[in-house]
């Protein structure tokens, strides 16, 4: 299950709307703990494919969300992206090219009124949803 | 000349499972290469069949992208840090 403060996915949404018509793209960063991963940042980065049908992390933005992340004492634990015209289901692109079997692929579709989330883990050339907790910094269960 | 490698999640499997490495080099060839000597494993993540850079990997020589410092000929010295990290890419289509 991945764990994710309102003010986060605020953060994710705004990235997203700000990119069209281009997707846009973003990494998070958290901890694994025995229930799932808490999210603990975002960060939003620039789209160097500059496309509204492809994306790639800019690499230096990948380069500095790393480091920031280790100097949080977190890690970049996934990555997310919007689909500007279709549903928040990984695509062949999307699938093919997963980088790590670790990570968390969340998708932000913003082809209906309302932003629609949706994650995923991508083992071996297979995606399998997982659940999202969307969390209120006051809510005394999540630690932030 | 050792310098520092810093490995990605994916790759450190393939190293003993160290975040962090030493190789030999002075240019990224020669640090790439030196790695491989000491991980096997590592040729496919860092070199195309035809031994160019791999085109799914970012490498980062301290706060640069290599691809703007002559990729595989970038010049390297001991003081340096060499970052790799997977190309994150996707989409729709």
């Amino acid at each position: 299950m991945l764990v994710l403060a309102e003010h986060l996915w605020d953060r994710m949404v705004a990235h997203c709307l700000a990119g069209l018509p281009m997707e846009a793209c973003g990494l998070i960063a958290g901890v694994e703990d025995g229930s799932g991963t808490r999210v603990t940042d975002v960060y939003p980065t620039a789209n160097a494919a500059n496309s509204a049908r492809v994306y790639t992390v800019e690499p230096l933005d990948l380069l500095k969300a790393d480091r920031a992340a280790e100097a949080a004492g977190v890690a970049v634990l996934g990555v997310w992206h919007s689909h500007t015209h279709t549903p928040a289901y990984p695509s062949p692109t999307d699938i093919a090219q997963a980088p790590d079997p670790a990570w968390h692929y969340v998708l932000v579709s913003l082809s209906d009124v309302e932003p629609v989330m949706r994650s995923y883990r991508i083992v071996d050339g297979r995606a399998s949803e997982e659940p999202v907790a969307l969390a209120a910094c006051r809510d005394t269960a999540v630690q932030w | 000349m050792p310098v520092e490698v810093r490995l990605p999640n994916i790759l450190r499997p393939l190293a003993g499972g160290e975040p962090v490495v030493k190789a030999e080099g002075a240019t990224l060839r020669e640090v790439f290469d030196d790695l491989v000597s000491r991980y096997p494993g590592l040729e496919a993540s860092l070199f195309t069949p035809e031994r160019e850079m791999h085109r799914h990997l970012n490498v980062f020589l301290n706060d640069d992208d290599v691809r703007y410092l002559g990729r595989l000929d970038a010049k390297v010295s001991e003081s340096d840090t060499v970052t790799l990290m997977p190309a994150v890419a996707g989409g729709a289509d």
